[in-house]
């Protein structure tokens, strides 16, 4: 009884700091300055059409870097917690397989959700979108496939590779920025390219599709890690 | 009278997820439930940060035929809030992912997933 209490007069007590904050709040009516900066500056600076890659692959592409070792760190962490199995527990009862009309649409669905993760990451300097969501897309591809088959073989091996090989060219393609451009990860190492088309931005677009793989390896490696943890494999 | 501003609606829900989401967070024995209830919270600080981002009668931050580079500056939403949100979204599912395989490792070890059977750790 006195816990509830507790917790509701918690609770309260931050709605009253929230409801301050939002009582005062006021729409501003004018970008701050750091966002006119970028919002003047991008297109001529970095010839990405959408200012939220430039700020991301770019303007702070050393956060991204950040955030990529963050989720491989994450994934490595899942990995190691799932990894070891107690030979004491049980093993688990083996599922129903999935009905046809699932592995009928995983085998038909899977090459499109692939080949639309790839779009998505492919045109993350125009279009919203961009790397971390192309590679949730390809994860959720992985993940149909798990869902229509729970004991297929996924290479790890494979995925193993493609991420370390994207992690390494994105730090890469950072380091040849130091080289040939401004700075660590500058996009200026290639010809900025026509505003607004497919190949324009500099390296925005190798570094969004290296970003887009890693990604989708890596959620793709955590959801076979939490795979064969349920149905009992090593 | 033009009513609220839109972005006070979205700051509201935000504020109001963060608070539904601690609730849940306290009062659930369950850990599947206490996780539920942290990614409440997390969807809620995004909602809160998008919402600060906003300006008046601004749209996507994205140059293209209809908010051409010169109007950028006056006609689009603060970019750097997006960035940062997306990145907090990724983070987010990273430390999701984590609190769930630990859920995993006290189920295997405990056969239950409520947080009464892990007394031990109490202080």
């Amino acid at each position: 009884m006195l816990k509830r209490l507790i917790i509701l007069l918690t609770l309260v007590l931050l709605a009253v700091v929230f409801s301050d904050l939002l009582l005062n709040y006021i729409e501003s009516p004018v970008l701050s300055p750091l966002g006119s900066y970028y919002a003047a500056n991008g297109p001529a600076e970095l010839g990405a059409a959408n200012l939220v890659t430039s700020v991301i692959v770019t303007y702070r592409g050393l956060d991204t870097l950040g955030e990529v070792t963050v989720l491989f760190i994450s994934a490595a962490g899942v990995g190691l917690l799932l990894g070891r199995r107690e030979a004491e527990t049980d093993v688990a009862e083996p599922r129903n397989p999935a009905s046809e009309i699932v592995q009928s649409a995983a085998q038909l669905l899977m090459p499109l959700v692939f080949l639309f993760g790839v779009y998505v990451f492919v045109n993350g300097h125009l279009t919203p979108g961009g790397g971390f969501q192309g590679g949730a897309i390809i994860a959720s591809g992985i993940l149909l496939l798990l869902l229509a088959q729970p004991y297929a073989a996924v290479s790890r091996r494979l995925i193993g590779i493609t991420e370390s090989l994207s992690g390494f060219s994105y730090v890469v393609v950072g380091v040849l920025g130091v080289i040939l451009a401004g700075g660590f990860l500058d996009n200026r190492i290639m010809g900025l390219g026509q505003f607004g088309s497919l190949f324009s931005a500099g390296a925005i677009p190798i570094i969004y599709i290296l970003i887009g793989f890693k990604v989708g390896a890596e959620l793709g490696s955590v959801l076979d890690r939490f795979r064969a943890a349920g149905t009992g494999e090593q | 009278m033009t009513g609220l501003p839109l972005s006070t609606f979205a700051l509201a829900s935000g504020l109001a997820l963060i608070l539904i989401g601690l609730l849940a967070m306290l009062t659930h024995k369950n850990i599947i439930r206490m996780i539920i209830g942290f990614s409440l919270v997390d969807t809620g600080i995004h909602m809160v940060m998008v919402a600060i981002g906003y300006v008046t009668g601004g749209s996507a931050p994205i140059i293209d035929d209809t908010v051409t580079a010169e109007q950028a500056a006056s006609r689009i939403v603060d970019p750097l809030p997006s960035a940062l949100v997306l990145t907090a979204i990724v983070i987010g599912l990273g430390v999701t992912a984590v609190m769930l395989s630990f859920a995993v490792r006290i189920y295997r070890a405990k056969r239950s997933l409520s947080i009464d059977d892990c007394a031990e750790s109490k202080w």
